[in-house]
């Protein structure tokens, strides 16, 4: 088999199946490094469970996944860390926990069991509050954030474990524009100072497409991969969703100034 | 009114109650932060069918129910998983079916009817010197277990997704916590008696959650909580002469309402 050890994530002929049900087949990714890849695709369309084999959450039925040139659990094992950002109201909004818990909790398994980790670890989880901009926030308690700051901070927390690679699901779900907008700028400028690659999951085409290197439009089987103006306009968007768009804004760097208008 | 402490079964009460409490309000912070307080309810009257089989195959009742407490709670977390049923339902089923075992098993021995009130509704007065030796030794086990894998716990208790996908054991941090629950369970049993002992797990842990803004903090009031209101309430029982399981958990109810009151003030004055 070969294999391009080059790419941070990889699969080929991927199947997977959730209770006997074909939820995902036929998916062929090749992210190489320091990429931006948007997934698009309508509800129900297996994009978290995608983002889930990634991290090894869920098993592929037949086909290749590799991260980092390994298999999800393998590349775990060996430390290379992927970052994960789940959807937003996954937790509970009054748990008693500041700034500084939640990144140290990306540290922990890396800190490893039986140990409360050292002065590196600290310098760790400071330099990931920093690189999302909270610095000065570090003891205030998590429900005291806006829902951007509250993302920012589980950004950071992916950020804590030294990962590489960036995984996020609907990331901007119940933001609004301004913070939706802050949030994609911090991914980029991320990307830009960490080389990190990122993968993210959205419904929304405008504000990805704007952001992206790439989309891949999936339901089911992928139906579009590549550069997001071709991506909007094909018309297998409109096969994936069954339905057709009105793009007002035509070009890229149009779409991101409506949407920014817009949240004024 | 210090003279009460030199009777040694009064200082074994005390000793029990402190080391009952401050396991408790640990448990409790999870219990709290996870939502698991049907969880304990269902243990805590499972215990019934544990301290029934030892009272007949002649097992000290308090290790006996300690076993029979774990395994319930393991049937709990395996039947939500295996059984694809909702844990309030998996609990529903093992502990009723549990306490109906003990209540069965009780009832071909004539003997020990009297303990069973005992082991219902707590008799701290009558903790013997062996058994606050059996209580501290499995309180010190449960909170150093605890304490070794308390940042992965919490970790877990925030974000299951989030842990599970940076490769925590969240199933085995699961039977972990259950079975510390367990033991929790039983060695609360003694003090306020299994049908009050989800009060002791559940309202000083309530309270710190209203009057803490950080983890530490939450966990320090608990302790704190659990400890003082159960002293308390000891004293108190001698006083008035009432019963003292009852008495703890009543002073418990009162300050989980003055922590709720200090809160309620708290806000009020962040907002003006």
């Amino acid at each position: 088999m070969s294999e391009d050890t080059s790419l941070v994530v990889e699969t080929r002929d991927l199947e997977v199946r959730l209770d006997g049900r074909r939820v995902l087949w036929d998916i062929d990714l090749a992210i190489p490094p320091g990429r931006f890849v948007g997934i698009i695709g309508p509800n129900g369309a297996g994009k978290t469970t995608l983002l889930r084999v990634l991290l090894g959450l869920v098993p592929a039925s037949s086909g290749v996944v590799r991260v980092f040139g390994f298999p999800p659990l393998e590349a775990r094992r060996r430390g290379l860390r992927v970052g994960y950002v789940p959807q937003r109201p996954m937790f509970d909004p009054y748990f008693p926990v500041s700034v500084w818990d939640v990144v140290f909790m990306g540290r922990v398994p890396r800190i490893g069991w039986f140990r409360w980790g050292g002065a590196d670890d600290r310098a760790q989880v400071a330099r990931a509050i920093a690189l999302v901009g909270m610095k000065g926030h570090e003891h205030q308690r998590l429900s005291e954030l806006s829902g951007g700051e509250q993302q920012r901070v589980f950004l950071a927390r992916a950020l804590a474990s030294e990962a590489r690679l960036l995984l996020l699901d609907e990331a901007t779900t119940g933001l609004d524009l301004p913070a939706q907008h802050e949030l994609y700028a911090l991914l980029q400028q991320l990307r830009r100072e960490l080389g990190l690659t990122i993968v993210a999951v959205s419904h929304d085409l405008m504000e990805l497409a704007a952001h992206a290197d790439e989309l891949v439009c999936i339901n089911g089987t992928t139906h579009i991969h590549g550069n997001p103006q071709v991506v909007l306009h094909s018309h297998e968007l409109r096969e994936a969703y069954r339905c057709e768009f009105d793009f007002l804004y035509a070009d890229r760097s149009q779409a991101a100034a409506s949407v920014h208008r817009a949240g004024e | 009114m210090t003279d009460w402490l030199t009777y040694g079964f009064l200082q074994r009460a005390l000793l029990a109650g402190l080391v009952a409490s401050c396991l408790c309000g640990v448990l409790g912070f999870f219990v709290v932060l996870r939502r698991l307080s049907f969880i304990g309810v269902g243990i805590s009257h499972s215990a019934l069918g544990g301290v029934a089989l030892g009272v007949l195959l002649g097992i000290e009742p308090v290790v006996a129910a300690a076993v029979f407490a774990a395994l319930v709670a393991w049937s709990i977390g395996w039947l939500g998983t295996a059984a694809r049923l909702h844990e309030d339902t998996a609990i529903g089923v093992m502990f009723s079916a549990a306490m109906a075992l003990g209540v069965i098993l009780l009832s071909f021995s004539t003997q020990y009817q009297s303990d069973l009130l005992s082991y219902l509704f707590g008799n701290i007065l009558a903790v013997s010197r062996s058994d606050v030796w059996l209580l501290v030794g499995m309180a010190a086990v449960v909170l150093a277990g605890t304490a070794l894998v308390f940042k992965e716990l919490l970790f877990a208790a925030f974000d299951e997704e989030v842990a599970r996908a940076s490769g925590l054991p969240v199933q085995l941090l699961d039977y972990f916590l259950l079975t510390a629950l367990a033991l929790t369970v039983v060695v609360a049993m003694r003090v306020v008696g299994l049908v009050l002992v989800e009060a002791l797990l559940v309202i000083p842990a309530a309270a710190a959650y209203q009057l803490a803004r950080g983890y530490k903090g939450m966990l320090a009031w608990a302790v704190a909580l659990a400890s003082g209101g159960t002293v308390l309430g000891l004293v108190s029982s001698y006083q008035w002469n009432t019963p003292a399981g009852a008495t703890i958990v009543v002073v418990q109810t009162v300050l989980f309402l003055l922590a709720l009151a200090s809160r309620r003030v708290r806000d009020t004055h962040a907002r003006r």
